[in-house]
């Protein structure tokens, strides 16, 4: 972050600058601080959406907790998540993104626009409409994926929910993962990798011995920021809406369709909390992380 | 002592060959990969350039009969244009108002010495990178029926800026505090008042950076489901919950409706990346997305 250039070249003093602060600091105080602490009251009452519940909710203290502890529901939805970041993450995105960043660190030219440019529009275009194009792609009548494959008929989404919404997120977040890791081995010197390969190296004493001991910093960020995402991530609503029978319902899922469609917002809330608490940890990993890198470049 | 060179120099040759037919393999291989990769990410997204310009699409990737007839049929939609002027309404509403409060809060952090700034910035940061839209769905549906935000633009709006103003500040500050001050302190010499020297130094100067944020804010907005999802009835719906309603609550999907409207609703996003990327490279540093 750094130290400021000067201080007050413009002649703001205190109580201007205070004002230029209050716009943003009362939207982040109304949309992000009482949302959270609102989640921790919610999460200790038995509020509904509708019923008597909803007029005058009781505080029915760890309630909620102990029941989403004993859920079947809500611990498969959360063994499902962990497969969600795992498979679409720390696999998919992180090992494709690494890969792909590899394999074209030393070429320029055509070939590498043209897959940065794919890969990037498969990052940019909305939800919506990607989540549209998988489930055209994975149709089980007419599908492109089963005419290439000779498959006629495979319901992918109905046999493989959790499979296809890994890979669809694969596909969609790969670019963040190959963009990070193209800038990282910019960092490894080409001598460094021309004197391993004349020396006999193969591919993977290379990446172990002389590339990843330099972009380890960068490996751990990559990874921490995209299992926050994932983790986070309401996309696999659009192409599965947790189906069938659940088998696809990842905690953003899982909260919505409880709270917001089961109208439970008080166990809901206690679900959001969990949530809540998993980023926290993630976060503050990243951010300790990252103090590390600065004390040691 | 001659039979010895010969055997060292073989082994040397076949050493060699080797080490070439290994590297010509690896080449080999990187291509292969590399076309793996890109039929990958190039297979989903086939239909969607040939699908809207079809004259009778279907869900499958096929070359098409052309014709434009799909964009006429997307006018008579009732909720397909509107939803993407809602589109515009929402992410133009919410980059207006992320860019100027975050420069505001942005210039008072990194021109004017407030204790304990640095700790608050990333207090802010960790924050909102922990408190995920789907993470306080619940709290956040209750607020905006409360505060009778339901149904309501604005409140849609202010909601989304919520979020996305602590990464705006970080961006910003880190922009002005890379340009000198000399500018506003000669300007000040000649008696320029803050306000003035705001208008017509500091925003010229960093607007590279609003830019940033700017284009930043659009993309997040313009794709953003789950928000407007919960909080906006039929009417004023963006094209990323109608885009959901055309092939979830239409029972057969009218593909030629869809197809044209995935294209049109996808363009402003692919044009303003192309716009980006030409003029400011878009490298890491350039990252639109969080």
């Amino acid at each position: 972050m750094g130290a400021s250039p000067a201080p007050d070249a413009a002649g703001l003093g205190r109580a201007r600058a205070a004002g230029f602060l209050v716009p943003s600091m009362v939207l982040i105080l109304l949309f992000l601080v009482v949302p959270a602490a609102w989640t921790i009251y919610l999460g200790v009452t038995n509020y509904r959406l509708t019923g008597l519940a909803a007029a005058n909710p009781e505080i029915v203290g760890l309630d909620n907790y102990t029941r989403a502890l004993t859920d079947e529901r809500f611990r498969t939805s959360l063994l499902l998540t962990l497969q969600f970041v795992l498979g679409s993450a720390v696999i998919g995105q992180a090992g494709l993104g690494f890969a792909i960043a590899f394999a074209l660190r030393d070429r320029r030219g055509p070939l590498r626009r043209v897959v940065e440019a794919f890969i990037l529009l498969s990052w940019i275009l909305p939800s919506s409409v990607v989540a549209f194009l998988w489930i055209a792609l994975l149709d089980r009548d007419a599908g492109t994926l089963n005419a290439l494959l000779g498959t006629p008929g495979m319901a992918w989404l109905l046999d493989h929910p959790m499979l296809s919404i890994i890979i669809f997120n694969t596909w969609r977040g790969t670019a963040f993962s190959m963009m990070l890791y193209a800038a990282a081995l910019e960092n490894v010197p080409r001598s460094h990798l021309e004197t391993a390969r004349l020396a006999g190296a193969s591919t993977w004493q290379q990446l172990r011995d002389v590339v990843f001991p330099r972009i380890r910093g960068h490996v751990l960020t990559n990874l921490l920021l995209i299992s926050l995402w994932t983790f986070n991530d309401f996309t696999p609503f659009l192409i599965t809406a947790g189906g069938p029978e659940q088998r696809s319902e990842v905690l953003a899922v899982y909260v919505y369709k409880v709270a917001l469609s089961g109208g439970e917002l008080g166990f809901g809330a206690a679900i959001s909390f969990i949530m809540l608490l998993i980023n926290l940890v993630i976060a503050l990993v990243y951010l300790r992380t990252l103090g590390r890198r600065k004390e040691a470049p | 002592m001659s039979t010895v060179t010969t055997t060292a120099d073989g082994t040397r040759t076949d050493d060699r060959s080797r080490a070439a037919v290994r590297h010509v393999l690896a080449r080999i291989g990187r291509y292969v990969f590399l076309c793996l990769v890109l039929a990958f990410f190039a297979l989903p997204l086939l239909w969607l350039a040939t699908a809207p310009f079809d004259d009778t699409p279907t869900i499958g990737t096929s070359l098409p009969d052309f014709t434009l007839d799909n964009f006429r049929a997307l006018l008579d939609n009732p909720y397909a244009l509107t939803s993407l002027v809602n589109s515009v309404w929402l992410a133009g509403g919410t980059a207006l108002l992320v860019v100027t409060f975050a420069a505001l809060a942005a210039y008072a952090l990194s021109r004017v010495r407030v204790p304990g700034r640095d700790a608050l910035l990333y207090g802010l940061l960790l924050l909102s990178s922990i408190v995920t839209g789907t993470a306080t769905m619940v709290p956040l549906f209750e607020l905006a029926v409360r505060a009778n935000l339901i149904d309501s633009r604005l409140g849609v709006i202010l909601i989304l800026s919520g979020g996305l103003l602590p990464a705006a500040i970080f961006i910003l500050k880190d922009f002005m505090d890379a340009t000198p001050t000399s500018y506003e302190e000669s300007a000040r010499v000649f008696g320029a008042s803050p306000l003035q020297i705001m208008r017509h130094i500091v925003v010229p100067i960093v607007r590279p950076g609003l830019a940033t944020v700017g284009v930043w804010a659009v993309a997040n907005v313009w794709g953003n489901f789950l928000v407007p999802f919960l909080l906006l009835g039929p009417d004023k719906r963006p094209a990323a919950v109608i885009m959901y309603t055309l092939y979830t609550e239409g029972g057969q999907a009218d593909l030629r409706l869809l197809s044209t409207f995935s294209l049109l609703y996808s363009l402003p996003v692919a044009l303003m990346f192309v716009f980006v990327s030409s003029r400011y490279g878009f490298r890491f540093h350039g990252g639109i997305k969080r």
